[in-house]
C-alpha cells in the first residue's frame, strides 16, 4: 500500500509540470482531485474512503468540461454520471457492511481493520458484495461499465488524463481488493467466477478495441481498460502470487499510462493532431520523445526488464497455479491480450515513429523542453527501475498483503 | 399560569410581539422613508433569533395542548435562522418601487406565518396543530400574490389558497375520523387508543394526504411548480425552505408520537410516496428552464429524500431529518440567493441565460456551484453529510431497496444540477449576464449561506447536538 501511495505522489507531481500554460483554477481543481486520491488511499475507514472517492470524481467534471478537447461536455457528463452511479452502488454496499458489522454485543463500525476481525453473515455478504464490487469496478473500468473511460480520457487535458488513467483507475482496483474482497471474503470467493468472466472480457476486448483506434488517446484509453481489467482479474484469482502481481500491475500501469499520456500531450502540442496516420517520422524530428515512447510501449507489451513484464508474469504464473479447468482456460484467454497488445503497440511505433514524415511542416518541430524531459525521464526511470529490480517493491507488497491473504484464507480455506 | 410557565412559549410570544410591533411601526413610519423600516426589522429579528438560541425551559401547557422539548426548540431555531436569511435576501426586492409602500405587510405576514409554524411544531393536540397549520398557510397565499399587478403572481396566490384549502379539508376529515374512533384529539391519548380499525387507518391516510400537500409530495405536488414560478422569488424561497421544513417536522413528530403503533402502516405509505416523489421530482426537474421551476422540482425531490429519514422511525432518522433540513436551508437559500441577485440585477430567470456566468461573475457562480453541489450531495460541502445520514437512517432499518432507489435518484439529480453548472462554467454565450456588484444585504445573506454550507458538514458537534435531543418511535 505504501508503494501505491508513493506512485500517486509520483504521478501527481508530474501531472503538474504544465504550470506555465494554464490558469489557476485548473490547478485548484487538479489539487482537489489529487487530495481526493490521496485521501482515498490512506483512509482506513469506509466513510472517509467514500468521501474521498466522491471528492476525486467531481473535479473531473470541471477539468474535462472546461479544459478538455473534442466532445468535452458529453464526455465530462458521461464520465461523472457513470462514476457517480458507481459510487451510488458503492454507498449501498458500504452501508450494508457497516450495519452488518455490528451485532447484539458490538456496535457497528466503519473501521476497515475492525470489520475485518468480525464476521459478516454470509447472506448479507452475498447481497452486498456485488454492490461494493461493481461500485469500485466502474472506476476500475470493468466491462461493460468501462465506456466512460475512452471518451473521458480522450477529451481530458493531458495532466488530467495522466492522473486519471495513472491513478484514479487504480482506486477501483484498490477498493475492490481492500473493501469488497477483504471485508466480504466468502461472497468474494463464491462470486469470483462471474466477475472473472467479466474481467477476461475487459482484458481481451480492451486490447482489440485499442487495435481499431486511430486516435492516440483512444488507443491508450482502451489499453488502460485492458490493463485495469488485468488488475481486477488477478485480484479475483485469490492467489498470493497473482495478487502480488495485481499490485505490481497497478503501479506499473500507473507509471506507463502517465508516461503515455504525457508523451501524447507533448506530441500533440507540437503536431496538433493525435491521429496516427497523419503523423510519421516522429523519431527523426523528436528523438527524445520517440525513444521514450518506444520504451513505454515495450513496457506495456511486457518486455522483460521493464515493469510490465514483472507484473504480468506474476499475474499469469499465479493464476495458472490454480488447479482447475475454468481458471486455466480464462488465464490462457487473458494471455492472448499480450499478443494483441504487441500488435497495436508495434503498429503504432512502425507508422508514427519510424514511418516517413507525412506533413512537411512536421520536419521543423523541435524536441522536448527541459521540463518535459524531467517529467518523462523520471517516469521512464521508474519503469526501468521496477523492471530491473522488482524485489524492493514486491517485498514491500508481499508484507502488506500478508494480513489480507490471511483474512481470505482463514475465511474460505484456500 | 405564572410567568415561568408563560416563558415556555417564549418563541411564539416573541414572534407575536414582533409581528404586532412591525404592524404599528409600519403605521407610524414616515410614508416617504419606508426603506428605513427594513434595517429596523432585520436587526430586531436577528435579536429574536439570538434570544431564541439561548437555553429555554421545556414543558407542557394548557393541559397538553402545547408542548415543547429540546428538539422542538431546535426546530424553531432552525426556522428562525432561515427566515432571517430570507429577510436579508429580500432587501433588494423590497426597496424596488412597486412594493416599497407595503413593506410592513410583508414582514407582518411572514412573521405571522412563522408564529403559526412554531405553534404547529409545539402542538400536543390535533386541534392546536390544525390551528397552527392554518395560521401558517393563509398568509402565505397573500404573500404569493404580493406582486398583485402581475398576473402570474395573482394566479399563484389563488392556486395556493385553493389547493391548501382542499388539503386542509382532507386533513381535517382525517382528524375527525381519528377523533371519532378514539374520542380524543390529544396525541398522547390517541397513541394508546389506536388499534387497527379500518376507520383509523383511513384517518391516517387522509392525514397523510393533507400533509403530502403541504410538503408537496408526489402525487400531491401539482401546485408546487406553478406557485413557485408565479410568486415573488423571495416568497418562493420561503415556501420551499421554511414552510416545507416546518411541515416535515410536525409530520415526523405526529407520526412518531400519535401514530406510533401504526408504524407498519405508514412505513409502507412512506416507502411508496418517497420513491415516487424522488423519481418524479427529479425527472421533471431535468426539463425545466426557468430557475424557479427548476428549484421547485428539485425541492420536491428533496422532500422525497427527507422521507428516508422519517421512514425508519428511529432516533437516527429524526436526527438526520433535522440535520438535513438545517443544511437544506443554507444550500437552497444559497441557490435562491444567487437566483435572486441575478433576477434583481437583470430580470433574467432562465437557466439558458446563465451561460458564461463564470466569466462575468465568478463569485456568484462559485457560490451557485457550491449550493448546487450541496443540494446534490457532493463532498466536501454539507449536503453530502446530510444525505449520507438520511441514507444511513433508512439503511439502518433495513430499507436497502429504498436506499438503492434514492441513490439512483441522487445521480439523476446530479445530472440536472450539473446542467446548471455546465451553463455557468462550460458554455460560452454571445450575450452573457454582465458583471454587476451586489449590495451589502445580498452579499451578507450569501455569506451566511456559504458559511453554513461549508461548516455544518465538518462541525460534527452539530450532528451530535441534534442527536442528543432526538427521539425515536
Amino acid at each position: 500500500m505504501i508503494g501505491l501511495t508513493a506512485t500517486v505522489v509520483f504521478a501527481g507531481k508530474f501531472a503538474s509540470w504544465e504550470v506555465e500554460f494554464l490558469s489557476k483554477e485548473f490547478f485548484i481543481t487538479l489539487i482537489l482531485l489529487s487530495s481526493g486520491v490521496f485521501g482515498f488511499f490512506i483512509s482506513l475507514d469506509l466513510f472517509t474512503m467514500f468521501l474521498f472517492y466522491e471528492l476525486a470524481v467531481i473535479p473531473m467534471y470541471l477539468l474535462i468540461g472546461i479544459w478538455g478537447s473534442g466532445p468535452r461536455e458529453y464526455s465530462a457528463m458521461k464520465l461523472t454520471l457513470m462514476l457517480m452511479g458507481g459510487s451510488a452502488f458503492l454507498l449501498l454496499g458500504l452501508l450494508g457492511i457497516y450495519f452488518y458489522s455490528g451485532n447484539d454485543t458490538v456496535s457497528p463500525t466503519f473501521n476497515i481493520l475492525e470489520i475485518a476481525e468480525r464476521t459478516i453473515p454470509a447472506e448479507a455478504q452475498r447481497f452486498f458484495f456485488p454492490f461494493a464490487f461493481v461500485g469500485f469496478g466502474v472506476l476500475g473500468a470493468l466491462y461493460p461499465l468501462h465506456t466512460w473511460s475512452p471518451d473521458g480520457h480522450a477529451s481530458a487535458p493531458t495532466a488530467v488524463s495522466m492522473l486519471h488513467a495513472g491513478v484514479l483507475m487504480k482506486l477501483g482496483g484498490y477498493g475492490c481488493f481492500r473493501v469488497a474482497m477483504f471485508l466480504l471474503p466468502e461472497a468474494a470467493n463464491e462470486m469470483a467466477w462471474f466477475f472473472l468472466i467479466l474481467t477476461t472480457i475487459s482484458i481481451v476486448y480492451g486490447a482489440f478495441g485499442a487495435v481499431h483506434q486511430k486516435d492516440l488517446k483512444y488507443i491508450n484509453a482502451y489499453s488502460s481498460v485492458s490493463h485495469c481489467g488485468l488488475v481486477l482479474f488477478a485480484l479475483l484469482m485469490m492467489n498470493p502470487t497473482a495478487m502480488d502481481g495485481a499490485i505490481l500491475q497497478m503501479i506499473s500501469h500507473g507509471l506507463m499510462c502517465a508516461l503515455f499520456f504525457a508523451l501524447i500531450g507533448m506530441i500533440y502540442g507540437r503536431t496538433h493532431t493525435r491521429m496516427i496516420n497523419e503523423m510519421g517520422g516522429i523519431m527523426r524530428v523528436m528523438p527524445f520523445l520517440g525513444v521514450i515512447y518506444v520504451i513505454g510501449g515495450l513496457a506495456s507489451l511486457g518486455l522483460p526488464g521493464l515493469s510490465g513484464f514483472v507484473a504480468e508474469m506474476s499475474i499469469f504464473v499465479g493464476s495458472f497455479q490454480i488447479n482447475d479447468v475454468f481458471h486455466r482456460v480464462i488465464t490462457v484467454l487473458a494471455c492472448t491480450s499480450i499478443v494483441v497488445t504487441a500488435v497495436y503497440i508495434l503498429r503504432l511505433v512502425g507508422i508514427m515513429l519510424l514511418g516517413p514524415i507525412i506533413h512537411k511542416e512536421h520536419e521543423k518541430l523541435g524536441d522536448a523542453h527541459w521540463f518535459e524531459r524531467i517529467s518523462a525521464g523520471a517516469l521512464t526511470a521508474a519503469i526501468i527501475g521496477m523492471g530491473m529490480a522488482p524485489f524492493w517493491l514486491s517485498d514491500m507488497i508481499g508484507e502488506s498483503l500478508i494480513p489480507i491473504v490471511k483474512q481470505l484464507t482463514t475465511n474460505i480455506g484456500l | 399560569m405564572n410567568l415561568e410557565s408563560f416563558l415556555i412559549m417564549r418563541h411564539e410570544i416573541m414572534l407575536t410581539a414582533l409581528a404586532i410591533l412591525f404592524l404599528f411601526a409600519d403605521l407610524v413610519w414616515k410614508e416617504n422613508n419606508k426603506k428605513g423600516l427594513i434595517p429596523f426589522v432585520i436587526i430586531l429579528f436577528a435579536v429574536n433569533v439570538i434570544i431564541g438560541l439561548m437555553p429555554a425551559s421545556t414543558g407542557v401547557l394548557f393541559g397538553g395542548m402545547y408542548q415543547t422539548s429540546g428538539i422542538q426548540i431546535l426546530m424553531k431555531n432552525v426556522l428562525n435562522i432561515g427566515v432571517l436569511i430570507v429577510f436579508i435576501q429580500s432587501y433588494r426586492w423590497l426597496i424596488s418601487d412597486e412594493v416599497v409602500h407595503k413593506i410592513g405587510e410583508y414582514f407582518f405576514l411572514l412573521i405571522v406565518t412563522l408564529t403559526g409554524m412554531n405553534f404547529m411544531i409545539s402542538s400536543g393536540d390535533f386541534l392546536m396543530f390544525y390551528l397552527g397549520l392554518e395560521i401558517a398557510t393563509i398568509p402565505i397565499a397573500a404573500l404569493a400574490a404580493y406582486d398583485r399587478l402581475k398576473q402570474k403572481s395573482a394566479e399563484a396566490g389563488i392556486k395556493l389558497i385553493l389547493s391548501s384549502a382542499l388539503s386542509s379539508g382532507i386533513l381535517l376529515y382525517g382528524i375527525s375520523m381519528i377523533y371519532g374512533t378514539t374520542g380524543t384529539t390529544y396525541f398522547s391519548d390517541v397513541t394508546s387508543l389506536i388499534h387497527y380499525e379500518p376507520l383509523q387507518i383511513l384517518g391516517l391516510i387522509f392525514f397523510f394526504t393533507g400533509m403530502g400537500f403541504k410538503i408537496s409530495l408526489v402525487p400531491f405536488h401539482l401546485w408546487t411548480a406553478d406557485v413557485y414560478e408565479g410568486a415573488p422569488i423571495n416568497i418562493t424561497s420561503y415556501l420551499s425552505v421554511i414552510s416545507k421544513g416546518a411541515a416535515s417536522f410536525i409530520f415526523m413528530i405526529i407520526l412518531f408520537t400519535a401514530f406510533r403503533y401504526f408504524i407498519d402502516v405508514w412505513q409502507n405509505l412512506i416507502f411508496l410516496i418517497s420513491a415516487v416523489t424522488m423519481t418524479i421530482g427529479n425527472l421533471f426537474a431535468i426539463r425545466q428552464n426557468n430557475i424557479k421551476r427548476f428549484l421547485a422540482f428539485s425541492s420536491i425531490a428533496q422532500a422525497g429524500f427527507l422521507m428516508l429519514g422519517i421512514i425508519g422511525g428511529s432516533q437516527l432518522g429524526m436526527t438526520s431529518v433535522v440535520y438535513f433540513a438545517l443544511i437544506y436551508i443554507f444550500s437552497n437559500l444559497g441557490a435562491f440567493g444567487v437566483a435572486t441577485a441575478i433576477s434583481n440585477a437583470t430580470g433574467k430567470e432562465n437557466i439558458s441565460d446563465y451561460k458564461g456566468l463564470y466569466h462575468t461573475n465568478p463569485k456568484l457562480s462559485l457560490l451557485m456551484l457550491l449550493s448546487l453541489f450541496s443540494l446534490a450531495g457532493i463532498p466536501p460541502v454539507a449536503g453530502f453529510f446530510g444525505k449520507f445520514f438520511l441514507f444511513t437512517a433508512a439503511a439502518q432499518q433495513g430499507f436497502y431497496i429504498l436506499v438503492l432507489i434514492a441513490v439512483i435518484n441522487a445521480i439523476i439529480s446530479l445530472y440536472y444540477y450539473l446542467l446548471v453548472v455546465k451553463a455557468m462554467f462550460l458554455n460560452k454565450s454571445d450575450n452573457p449576464i454582465p458583471y454587476f456588484k451586489s449590495d451589502f444585504p445580498t452579499r451578507l445573506a450569501l455569506l451566511i449561506c456559504l458559511t453554513g454550507i461549508i461548516i455544518i458538514g465538518f462541525a460534527s458537534y452539530v450532528f451530535e447536538y441534534i442527536k442528543n435531543l432526538s427521539f425515536g418511535v
